[in-house]
């Protein structure tokens, strides 16, 4: 490894009453790159993300950003490593007792403490640099359709610049053009600001388009990593399952909750 | 198992609950009054807290004062009447109002009003992920969310409370001297001979607690809330019911505190 990592997670473990999600997860991300993490519904990779956020507290294990351990910190440790993130929620919580610019702006006003001013000059010109208008800034997010509302809280993610960038199922609920135009907003922005970015998908178009490399995660643990190209001869049985959709195979679904 | 000894770990299980539950509501309150007093604090959230909480109840505390002060005229008089005891009518009220009913009432309104508001709010924040992106945006939820609803929660019920008893007593004296034909002047004469600051001073003492109270009740049990709407609706629900047992409750401990103790 040339490059220094980003995030380390080492033996992340984290667990639900009896149901083990995660368990003892090690996982890289190098500065500037850009990985996506597949795997099923209910495979841990949303509770791997929260872990990375501090939004939940691991049973064990550590996650080191630029080599800093961060499951342990105070909340205003916290919120200065915050300062480092930027994420893009699946359902793209934006805040709907604001405007989309004041949205938009949220970090560099409230994390940052910029004025309102020229955060609001900022919020536009990154409302700009996903496609919107101006005139979107003045609207609630209500009003907004669910690919508007994707690319707003894209540019809220990305609206004080962060080092490392979370997407969660970007593309979810998306139609296909609408997925592309996001995916290719998710490469330029991220390639703009040089930042680390983690993807959660199990949309294999998207995870091709974005990532510079795959991680595959079953049952609380990375079982294949490798580069987008590798990944149509990974040799593995669970990620050939997974990438072309079969519902036969080593992975077993679990229909019922356990 | 056994019925008795099924019987038995039922209980258990349901003590071990109330107690888990009380100690997490425990550690939240330690936890929101810690940063209500560590900057920073947002004051133009308090502000708009102010508004919602203290001036947009003012109609529905000011209506029920109203016609509690009313009722309570005229139920006095009926049965004080019948002791030729008419006269006190104006004390009875005054002092039911500063002391009990304005705090009380006032409190059980805004908790239904208030507490299912913030409640509400929060919870839906909560099940879409709002308040985890607040988190991610570098932004405390305590000190974004809860401190400004707190603080608006404790200032606004007292302001509130006071014009709900100038309000209340309005309506005893327009009933005294409108239908149980009172002399206006001797009345307003009584009702300010029995005036004492104490009695003001000990139900103000009481509202802010309970416009505390109400407002940790909400921001409680939206904060916690899961499971999308329903979670969100049973977080509503607790938060009124809560809020108006613990105001029930907590005007009693301080009724005995401030009245009875000296």
């Amino acid at each position: 490894m040339t490059r220094p990592s980003k995030i380390s997670v080492r033996g992340l473990r984290k667990s639900f009453g009896r149901k083990v999600v995660l368990d003892g997860l090690d996982f890289d991300i190098d500065v500037g790159e850009s990985v996506v993490v597949i795997g099923g519904s209910g495979s841990g990779k949303s509770v791997l993300a929260k872990c990375i956020l501090g939004l939940m507290q691991p049973d064990a294990g550590t996650i080191a950003i630029d080599g800093e351990e961060v499951t342990r910190l105070s909340s205003g440790e916290r919120e200065r490593v915050m300062r480092k993130f930027g994420m893009l929620f699946q359902s793209a919580a934006l805040f709907d007792s604001l405007p989309v610019w004041e949205n938009v702006a949220f970090g560099l006003i409230q994390g940052h403490g910029a004025g309102r001013a020229e955060a609001k000059e900022t919020a536009i010109e990154k409302l700009a640099s996903v496609g919107l208008g101006p005139d979107v800034g003045e609207l609630r997010p209500s009003e907004l359709s669910g690919g508007m509302q994707k690319r707003v809280a894209l540019a809220r993610a990305i609206c004080h610049e962060p080092e490392i960038i979370i997407f969660d199922e970007p593309t979810t609920g998306l139609d296909p053009i609408m997925s592309d135009v996001i995916n290719d907003l998710i490469v330029a922005c991220v390639q703009k600001l040089g930042a680390s970015a983690m993807s959660i998908t199990h949309d294999m178009a998207s995870a091709r388009k974005i990532a510079n490399r795959i991680a595959m995660i079953y049952r609380g643990r990375i079982i294949w990593s490798g580069t987008t190209a590798e990944i149509d001869s990974s040799g593995n049985e669970f990620v050939e399952q997974f990438i072309h959709g079969r519902a036969e195979g080593p992975i077993k679904m679990e229909v019922r909750a356990t | 198992m056994e019925p008795l000894q099924r019987l038995l770990a039922s209980i258990g299980a349901v003590a071990l609950r109330v107690l888990a539950a009380a100690g997490r509501m425990g550690l939240f309150t330690v936890a929101a009054i810690s940063h209500c007093v560590r900057p920073p604090i947002y004051f133009r959230l308090v502000l708009r807290q102010l508004v919602d909480i203290g001036y947009y109840s003012l109609p529905v505390v000011g209506l029920t004062a109203l016609f509690t002060g009313m009722v309570l005229a005229l139920q006095t008089y009926t049965g004080f009447s019948s002791f030729a005891a008419e006269s006190a009518v104006p004390s009875v009220v005054l002092l039911s109002v500063t002391r009990e009913l304005g705090p009380v009432i006032a409190g059980l309104m805004v908790a239904g009003r208030i507490g299912a508001a913030i409640a509400a709010e929060l919870g839906t924040m909560r099940v879409t992920d709002q308040i985890d992106a607040l988190t991610t945006l570098s932004t405390n939820p305590f000190k974004y969310l809860v401190v400004p609803r707190l603080v608006a929660g404790t200032i606004a019920m007292p302001l509130l409370v006071l014009i709900a008893d100038i309000i209340g007593v309005f309506g005893g004296f327009l009933v005294g001297s409108y239908r149980l034909r009172f002399n206006p002047a001797a009345y307003v004469q009584r009702t300010v001979d029995y005036m004492q600051t104490n009695d003001v001073v000990a139900g103000v003492v009481k509202a802010a607690v309970f416009g505390f109270v109400i407002a940790l009740m909400g921001c409680y049990f939206g904060y916690n809330s899961r499971g999308g709407a329903q979670g969100v609706g049973a977080a509503t629900t607790y938060a009124v019911v809560s809020a108006s047992i613990l105001i029930l409750l907590l005007d009693y401990a301080l009724t005995a505190l401030l009245f009875v103790g000296r």
